[in-house]
């Protein structure tokens, strides 16, 4: 965990894959230990997530909790433009949104607001 | 009792060919499994078989089956299970059958499975009142392609007509039941159409381990196994974060080995590449799914909050606790239908001003389509290398704009003759566009159909999988 008073990313907790169903896509996030898994979860919250990809149109975003394998999943309704078949990006399938997602940064002294 | 070993080879239809037989060649596994099926992939092979009626599967598959004779001769343990058949099942078996007889396996078991295939049963089952309503919008099925590219219809018989000529593929998701009676009967190779990706683990288990098919915790920790090592290398090192510290080039594909109570150990084969450890396998285990606690498959509802995972040596992680409740009574069907035509075209835009350029580029192709009456209903223009992988969220927009990017372009429309008109806008930017521009060197665009995807669900009770058990010389 870095000092107080630095920028953290979200790749500095853990790692993160990205798939799609259909129009909808998915970001499994799997922390690096129980500590990082605890910021992960009062931090990457449903709400900033769709955030950060607020460009792509999605609906509304879920954040599903599993404690036992220390992993969070998030899914992003209509989060691709169609879908495999219909989608006129060049990701048609939320390949990318993963490592994206892992640009998301936090600062580590303020754990409540204050966010980048 | 040893654990039962079901390996992957394949991950999705284009996956290494060459995965299968180094795989066999360095393990010796029970089973080998292949899935070669994604959403979209039914409705190409449907495509294909509407050209010609004994294609529609994947042709990859038979390509495998003749890397893999040799260990089929040595290992006499070794079985494959593949999802191949695609719309077909019946070709793939014709045709796995010819290379089995002419390399001296003609006695080989090779089983086919079929049912899966609604589309000749369509309007009768909807005349039954299956209504086929979208799962994603709860849309009925007569509102098929109303909210798309495609054009609008008017009055019930022309939507019904228009509905017939629009559906180009339908297939319900078989379970593991089918593939469990194919190795009960004795097969040694069992293809298959639509099965769904963790089945094809689940089926072997039941049989080898005598499970009741209620049994859910283990049929759940089956499925677990079966979904860590359905996409191939992305549980050994593939689509890691970590990608620097393994040797991708030689990445070995997984093996799961299960024992009685369901649990399993994810592995690799000795000596090949890649890696297994806690994220490699959690980053598989949370891969396309929705809600964790109720991971749906034909044959079970499975639970993954209760799932633990690890480390048990090198290059083996122990998953443990699964648990499951009754599968539903019903089944997934992927249904695809027309939606038009689509194309993309790109261009290297080079220079100081190469976003400027770029955006220009994709200004004047499209008004070049207006010009020729061609409004296209739906178009994109993409600045790969600013940005474009995901639109908006790019952290670096702070930086300034690269010297060099691509330009993509990207329309869909219901008429064929305008997206081969958009198609033809590319080469002309070289000569007649702004100063700059290179990589059309390729040739214009191609121009392609749309299959749309409609995700629906269809009584069990309503579907009958079908088992065929032959020596391979008796399909031919």
């Amino acid at each position: 965990m870095p000092p107080p008073g630095k920028t953290i990313h979200v790749r500095d907790l853990g790692s993160a894959r990205s798939g799609d169903k259909g129009n909808h896509a998915n970001i499994g996030v799997v922390a690096n230990d129980e500590a990082a898994y605890g910021v992960l979860c009062s931090r990457l919250t449903a709400v900033r997530v769709q955030t950060h990809f607020q460009e792509l149109g999605i609906t509304r975003v879920e954040r599903f909790e599993l404690p036992g394998v220390l992993a969070l999943n998030f899914v992003l309704y209509d989060a691709l433009a169609g879908g495999a078949s219909r989608s006129l990006r060049i990701d048609t399938q939320g390949k990318l949104l993963a490592t994206s997602l892992l640009d998301l940064t936090f600062h580590a002294n303020a754990w409540k607001g204050n966010e980048q | 009792m040893p654990p039962l070993r079901i390996a992957n080879g394949a991950g999705f239809l284009g996956d290494w060919i060459d995965a299968p037989r180094r795989l066999v060649e360095r393990a010796e596994v029970d089973y080998l499994t292949i899935e070669h099926l994604a959403e979209l992939t039914m409705s190409i092979l449907a495509r294909q078989r509407e050209k010609n009626p004994d294609t529609g599967y994947a042709e990859d598959f038979l390509d495998i089956l003749s890397s893999l004779l040799p260990a089929l001769k040595q290992q006499s343990q070794l079985k494959v299970i593949a999802n191949s058949g695609g719309v077909n099942p019946p070709a793939c078996t014709i045709a796995a059958a010819k290379i089995l007889t002419e390399a001296g396996l003609s006695d080989v078991a090779l089983a086919c499975v079929t049912g899966d295939d609604l589309l000749p049963r369509l309007a009768e089952l909807i005349a039954g009142g299956c209504n086929f309503s979208n799962l994603d919008t709860a849309e009925p099925i007569s509102m098929l392609g109303e909210s798309t590219a495609g054009q609008a219809s008017s009055g019930t018989q022309s939507k019904n007509q228009n509905l017939k000529s629009k559906i180009c593929s339908a297939n319900a998701y078989l379970g593991a039941r089918p593939i469990s009676e194919a190795v009960t009967g004795g097969a040694r190779i069992v293809i298959t159409g639509r099965v769904a990706d963790a089945s094809l683990t689940v089926g072997p288990a039941i049989q080898h381990f005598g499970w009741q098919w209620d049994d859910w915790d283990r049929l759940a920790a089956a499925s677990v196994a079966g979904h860590l090592i359905e996409c191939g290398a992305q549980v050994t090192g593939g689509y890691s974060v970590d990608w620097s510290q393994f040797n991708l080039a030689d990445v070995g594909y997984p093996i799961a080995e299960l024992v009685a109570d369901g649990s399993s150990v994810i592995t690799k084969p000795p000596g090949a590449g890649g890696a297994i450890n806690r994220r490699t396998v959690v980053e598989q285990l949370v891969y396309e799914i929705g809600d964790p606690q109720h991971y749906l498959t034909p044959d079970v509802d499975c639970d993954f909050t209760t799932v633990q995972v690890a480390e048990a040596g090198s290059d083996r992680v122990a998953v443990t606790g699964a648990t499951g409740r009754p599968a539903t009574d019903t089944y997934k069907v992927s249904l695809a239908y027309r939606d038009g035509w689509m194309a993309s075209g790109q261009l290297l835009v080079y220079g100081s001003d190469c976003r400027e350029k770029a955006e220009a580029c994709g200004h004047i192709l499209l008004e070049r389509c207006k010009m020729a009456g061609y409004e296209l209903a739906r178009t994109h223009v993409e600045l790969l290398g600013f940005g474009a992988g995901v639109p908006g969220a790019w952290f670096w927009r702070k930086y300034q704009a690269p010297g060099e990017l691509v330009l993509r372009v990207s329309a869909h429309d219901p008429r064929r003759e305008a997206v081969e008109y958009f198609a033809k806008q590319f080469a002309p930017l070289i000569t007649s566009g702004p100063a700059g521009l290179a990589g059309y060197a390729a040739g214009r665009p191609q121009v392609r159909p749309v299959f749309a995807y409609w995700p629906t669900l269809v009584p069990k009770s309503l579907v009958q999988p079908r088992v065929e058990v032959r020596p391979a010389k008796e399909w031919i």
